[in-house]
């Protein structure tokens, strides 16, 4: 069995990632120049990788599969980033930040990597204003905060209700910046379909390029380079109905697992409490509503039987609900956080009142989320100025104005704190093949807190990768650029080919989207918001099936050697299988509940998560044994030097 | 609330750049009016598919309003008949039982058709190469707190950076003038003191890229404005033109 490395620094807490900078290796000046990497993804990650390796005077080329980098899904994240600024003087300071990220990851994170992470989040901030990111302010000129889940101080800057939109905008101006400095070259509509290894002279097997599709040409092309970087995001679209924009996948991610790199902790999904409700079968995605929201509406359902059939039926109006026969089920359970409380616990908290009839829509699957008493206490214009967009938004979807009726919300799947696996230096165990952002598995272990996925994509895209990536090319420096002659992409060229030739011959029935459905239905029914050992075994021989009906229904019209948007989604989807079955075998493996992984089996008598550390405390690493294998498992322990590991409360 | 209706779909189909195009009827039976735009687009390729035909090509991606990436001219109009939503936010309630709709890509010389509604934008790139950042490598920045900003110049800069790079201010502009766009991004850095500092040099590097790249000019006709899915306003023009006229006089 491999031995797991995860190359932590010596030293306290707090000086580790500084004696890491003082001491690692760095390429000078003149080396840089004669190094390439390849980024493949351009969103808050991807994108302040590319622009900043760009900026340190490596030669970087940059893949999207967008038509511009600005459209990556970063833009549509909404609420806001966390940093341990204490600006509002409220008692925050980097180990708060640490403590609540590790603790809202419900004990499944490395704590070196949480605190470098709490550490750099003031240079995010720092950096975005300098770019021209319009921060919220007030009126003395200061940056402004708010509140986010998890947390009892205020350290969240937000750009209205857009603020992914403006941190990856600061992101793609300074990679055009780089663009036009002639450091970066873009790669749009381009996708990526495998990554390449090449041998050393000492046999050691390194990450060199990768293969990738041209989407508007349909030619497959080949790019090397001196180290890899993949930021392409999670897999939340295995679900199908998602958060997530409609072209999110995992491929790039499963394709570097099944060259080697391992996969960890694929079970740990999040499910985010304030999405609008599912409203019919050809729906395409769930729209989510900020986690802002929460600052000032109130979550509840009716405390009577009786109402929720009424609301259910259509013949009762919420605003007839005296307040006395409202449950505020999540200020009465956990009074010290309310409707604060991180996102596992609210979604979880919705579940139950919904599995028992509680639920308010036509579906029962729906609780509200009230602002009418914000209304009363702020007035109808203080809460337009802070939710104007969302509310707009809300209307626009659903017909319903929610200044007068309260807003109807459920759960969905939104973010995979799951990844590819990475070591301190983000460095997967491929050498050369880098993960950042979404795609790895680092900083948010069972459960991300509010506004931290923002704070981790830029982290480790302007300050932790462009230093770590230096101590790996530093012995490179030697190495002169590939070509993309040499077998081992012949070979990966090859393989990609037959696998797009094999799908175009299925000459089936079924559409891309028709599987993907069935794929997605499993998916929440058997391996979503709680789950069991049945449900988990049903769901693997269900994704079988699946897969095999991939295999012999499917039909992609048109040609491969052209733009053919149907076998882009059917390359996807197969991945999103493979997805599904790992995430199953993780969910199986893993007896015990933490964060957004909810074993039904396991639960205290209250029905929170019960975790078993004594078994479990540990980064379930998959390492991939070849197909229709299983995978084989691969344990890196957790280890708690500075926190002492307890119980997640929010209750007092 | 929920109903459903029928109607008729014009859609524009063209193979590539160089070939000809053409509008193509497609019928739509007893659709939800709930269902977005561009779920019943969804609905119109899954029968297209199932009859073995090529689905119609059009962009998207993250059905939320902002990532840019839909376009579509409906009955008239970039991003349809709703003011201040793109296409992925358009409901179905916008539209009557029995009607026929026509949805064209954005028809411009700066936006080449790739195929069927989707076209090139990467001419939006180029226009921010030119100029649309400000020229900070990473680190070595003072303190976020260091430079108060007054909370409206905040707001307008907000404002102007809501700009989400669909194009439909060019697909409007009879001129094929892309002025709101770049307006939108001279004007928010040009509010902030962190932008300043070079705003000569951007508004005449970014309006050159845009005039090299066969955009047209002004002429002040607001459809940019009207039809803006986030509703940027034209005075960001006026201000663009302010620190155009300002640059020009001091070289």
């Amino acid at each position: 069995m491999a031995t797991i490395d995860s190359k932590i620094p010596e030293g306290p807490l707090a000086e580790k990632w500084s004696n890491y900078k003082a001491h690692q290796k760095l390429v000078n000046p003149a080396n840089k120049r004669k190094l390439d990497i390849i980024v493949v993804g351009s969103g808050l990650a991807g994108a302040s990788a590319a622009a900043t390796l760009g900026d340190l005077g490596f030669k970087v080329k940059c893949f999207c599969i967008q038509d511009s980098p600005r459209r990556a899904h970063s833009i549509a994240a909404q609420g806001g980033i966390n940093a341990a600024k204490n600006y509002q003087n409220d008692g925050d300071s980097v180990y708060r930040l640490f403590y609540d990220t590790i603790k809202g990851g419900d004990y499944r994170s490395r704590e070196a990597n949480v605190y470098r992470l709490a550490e750099v989040s003031n240079n995010i901030i720092d950096q975005c204003v300098a770019q021209g990111v319009p921060f919220a302010r007030e009126y003395g000129g200061t940056l402004a905060n708010r509140s986010f889940g998890g947390a009892q101080v205020s350290r969240t800057f937000y750009a209205r209700g857009q603020t992914g939109q403006q941190l990856l905008l600061g992101a793609y101006s300074a990679l055009s910046y780089q663009v036009k400095q002639g450091n970066v070259e873009l790669f749009t509509r381009c996708e990526m379909l495998d990554l390449v290894m090449i041998k050393d002279a000492d046999g050691k097997e390194r990450a060199r390029g990768i293969i990738y599709r041209d989407l508007v040409t349909g030619e497959i092309k080949r790019c090397s380079a001196h180290a890899v970087v993949i930021g392409t995001g999670g897999y939340g679209n295995t679900y199908f109905l998602s958060t997530n924009a409609m072209a999110s996948n995992g491929s790039a991610a499963m394709q570097c697992y099944r060259k080697g790199a391992w996969f960890a902790n694929p079970a740990f999904a999040q499910i985010h409490p304030t999405c609008i409700p599912v409203h019919g079968d050809k729906q395409s995605k769930l729209t989510l509503m900020s986690e802002s929201l929460r600052n000032d509406g109130r979550i509840w359902v009716p405390k009577k039987l009786e109402d929720a059939k009424k609301l259910q039926a259509g013949t009762l109006n919420p605003n007839d609900i005296p307040d006395e026969d409202r449950d505020f089920y999540l200020e009465r359970r956990y009074p010290a956080f309310g409707n604060l409380v991180p996102r596992d616990v609210a979604s979880r908290a919705a579940k139950e009142r919904c599995d028992k009839g509680y639920g308010v829509n036509n579906t029962g699957l729906a609780v509200f989320l009230d602002f009418k008493y914000a209304i009363q206490r702020l007035g109808k214009q203080a809460v337009a100025d802070k939710y104007g967009n969302l509310f707009d938004m809300y209307e626009e979807i659903t017909d319903v104005n929610p200044y007068e009726n309260p807003m109807m919300i459920f759960p969905a799947i939104h973010y995979t704190m799951g990844g590819i696996w990475v070591d301190y230096e983000l460095q997967t165990s491929i050498p050369g093949l880098f993960a950042i952002g979404e795609c790895n598995f680092s900083d948010h272990g069972a459960n991300r807190l509010g506004a931290s996925a923002l704070m981790q994509g830029l982290a480790d895209g302007y300050f932790v990768l462009p230093y770590t990536i230096q101590n790996y090319l530093s012995d490179q420096i030697q190495v002169p650029r590939f070509s993309t002659d040499l077998p081992e992409f012949e070979a990966a060229e090859k393989a990609v080919k037959e696998k797009i030739a094999k799908i175009m011959s299925i000459n089936g029935k079924r559409s891309v989207d028709s599987i993907h459905k069935e794929l997605g239905h499993i998916m929440w029914e058997y391996v979503g918001m709680g789950r069991t050992e049945q449900s988990l075994k049903t769901a693997l021989e269900k994704l079988d099936k699946v897969e095999k009906t991939f295999w012999s229904d499917l039909r992609v019209p048109g040609d491969a050697q052209t733009l053919n948007v149907e076998l882009e989604k059917a390359l996807r989807l197969l991945d999103f299988i493979e997805i599904g079955k790992l995430m199953a075998y993780d969910g199986l493996n893993r007896e015990e509940s933490c964060g957004g992984h909810f074993r039904e089996e396991h639960q205290t008598p209250e029905g929170e998560a019960l975790r078993h550390d004594d078994q479990f405390s540990y980064v379930a690493c998959w390492n991939y044994q070849g197909e229709g294998k299983a995978p084989e498992l691969l344990k890196e322990p957790l280890n708690y030097e500075y926190i002492k590991v307890q119980t997640r409360n929010y209750k007092n | 609330m929920e109903k459903n209706i029928s109607f008729k779909l014009k859609i524009w189909r063209q193979r590539g750049p160089k070939e000809k195009g053409e509008f193509k009827l497609y019928e739509m039976k007893d659709i939800p009016t709930d269902t977005s735009f561009l779920e019943m687009l969804d609905i119109l390729n899954e029968q297209l598919i199932n009859k073995g035909e090529e689905p119609v090509v059009f962009d998207h991606d993250c059905r939320e309003g902002i990532c840019g990436m839909c376009s579509l001219y409906i009955n008239g109009h970039p991003h349809g008949p709703a003011t201040g939503a793109t296409t992925c936010q358009l409901y179905m309630r916008r539209f009557k039982d029995g009607e026929t709709i026509t949805v064209e890509p954005w028809r411009s010389a700066g936006f080449p058709v790739i195929r069927d509604l989707m076209v090139d934008r990467r001419a939006y790139d180029k226009i921010m190469q030119a100029g649309g950042y400000v020229s900070i490598n990473t680190g070595g920045v003072p303190d976020a707190n260091a430079i108060p900003i007054s909370k409206e110049k905040a707001d307008l800069a907000m404002d102007a950076a809501s700009c989400i790079g669909c194009g439909a201010c060019v697909a409007a502009c009879k001129n094929g003038s892309a002025m709101l766009f770049v307006s939108a991004k001279v004007s928010q850095l040009a509010l902030l003191p962190q932008g300043k500092v070079e705003a000569a040099r951007r508004a005449k590097a970014m309006l050159a890229k845009m005039d090299e790249l066969g955009f047209g000019n002004c002429t002040n006709t607001r459809a940019c404005e009207a039809e803006c899915p986030k509703c940027i306003s034209i005075s960001n023009i006026a201000r663009l033109n302010r620190e155009f006229i300002a640059a020009k006089l001091s070289d």
